[in-house]
């Protein structure tokens, strides 16, 4: 799907608040993100400090977001259960599933988190759906539904070239 | 050097009605709760070293409120990087505290490295706009009120000495308390 698109629909959903590292499956989407002046991204140095900065958003009455490479998941583990899970607090988490399927797909470095991905999520008990070129509000309206029941976060796993 | 629960009784009288007072797990935390448990308090009761990152989060969210940030040494090793976040977003609200007494006190005052590294001078070198090093209480008290003529983001480095209060009691409020009660209070919903 188109970049611009992407933000449009998570715009409308009130989600303006974004942390993260970089990973290249957001490549489009970041380069229109950090034009849009309506989206406030702080350029976080690891995951865990994009989860503790884009969680400030709920206690001011919002959603915030994380952008990240699933390779940074182990980073996010601690702050997700004795944080995000604790005290309930909201995030989407928008993960480029690097390695998807694991080898020979992506670099080697990618292939053994490319299986665990959704393994780890499940492990955690956390919502998460899996973006296609044209679904998007298909799995983010139930997702953000699940997240908001449950007062937990939930992660959109983005596969490579889904996002141009 | 100060005792800590001296320092944060310090804080904790200079801190105005609408700071958003943000404490790190263990023992800083459960003394900031028995000195002054106030709803702009949020407790941290896990996740060491993530108290800076949501301080940052909540400083730009919330720009009309000041935000304080009370960790120790071992949280603020924990997580440097977000030090230098801190400087590079500039937040002018953010007052940022580091109890410093060389160890991690919380579980038996094992030695951290902070003797070899000086925490006010990495905050001056990321860029805070504001740096202090205390290591007495008067001192305390002049770089608390230095902070109403500095823009921030401030970095006040209190060297503490090992202290521990007997039968500090536990933060009794439940997580999702906490949780509450401190996000009524930036939504005026208390």
């Amino acid at each position: 799907m188109n970049a611009q698109s992407f933000w449009d629909v998570l715009k409308s959903r009130g989600l303006t608040f974004f942390s993260g590292v970089p990973d290249s499956t957001f490549r489009e989407p970041f380069n229109v993100m950090v034009q849009d002046p309506d989206i406030r991204y702080v350029p976080a140095v690891r995951e865990d400090v994009a989860l503790g900065v884009a969680s400030a958003a709920y206690f001011a009455g919002r959603m915030g977001g994380v952008m990240m490479q699933n390779s940074g998941i182990g980073n996010i583990v601690n702050p997700l259960t004795s944080f995000s899970l604790m005290y309930k607090v909201p995030v989407l988490l928008l993960v480029g599933w690097r390695g998807y399927g694991g080898p020979p797909n992506d670099a080697p470095e990618h292939w053994i988190m490319g299986v665990k991905t959704p393994e780890l999520f499940d492990l955690l008990e956390l919502p998460y759906r899996i973006l296609e070129a044209d679904n998007l509000e298909a799995v983010l309206d139930p997702l953000l539904v699940a997240m908001k029941e449950q007062s937990v976060p939930g992660a959109l796993l983005v596969r490579a070239g889904v996002i141009e | 050097m100060i005792d800590r629960y001296k320092a944060i009784e310090k804080i904790m009288a200079h801190v105005r009605d609408d700071d958003l007072v943000l404490s790190t797990t263990g023992m800083i935390s459960r003394e900031v709760f028995t000195t002054d448990d106030r709803p702009g308090n949020f407790y941290m009761l896990g996740s060491m070293g993530l108290l800076s990152s949501f301080g940052l989060g909540l400083a730009l969210l919330t720009p009309e409120q000041r935000v304080v940030i009370l960790e120790g040494d071992g949280s603020a090793l924990m997580s440097l990087g977000t030090l230098a976040l801190i400087a590079a977003e500039r937040p002018a609200n953010l007052l940022h505290i580091i109890l410093d007494n060389e160890a991690y006190e919380s579980t038996g005052a094992q030695p951290s490295i902070s003797s070899e590294v000086d925490l006010a001078d990495v905050g001056k070198s990321c860029g805070y706009a504001h740096v202090v090093s205390v290591d007495e209480i008067e001192g305390l008290e002049g770089a608390l009120m230095s902070c109403d003529s500095h823009p921030g983001p401030h970095l006040i480095l209190v060297k503490a000495a090992i202290a521990p209060v007997d039968g500090i009691p536990r933060v009794s409020h439940s997580p999702s308390d906490i949780r509450d009660r401190f996000a009524g209070r930036i939504q005026r919903r208390d």
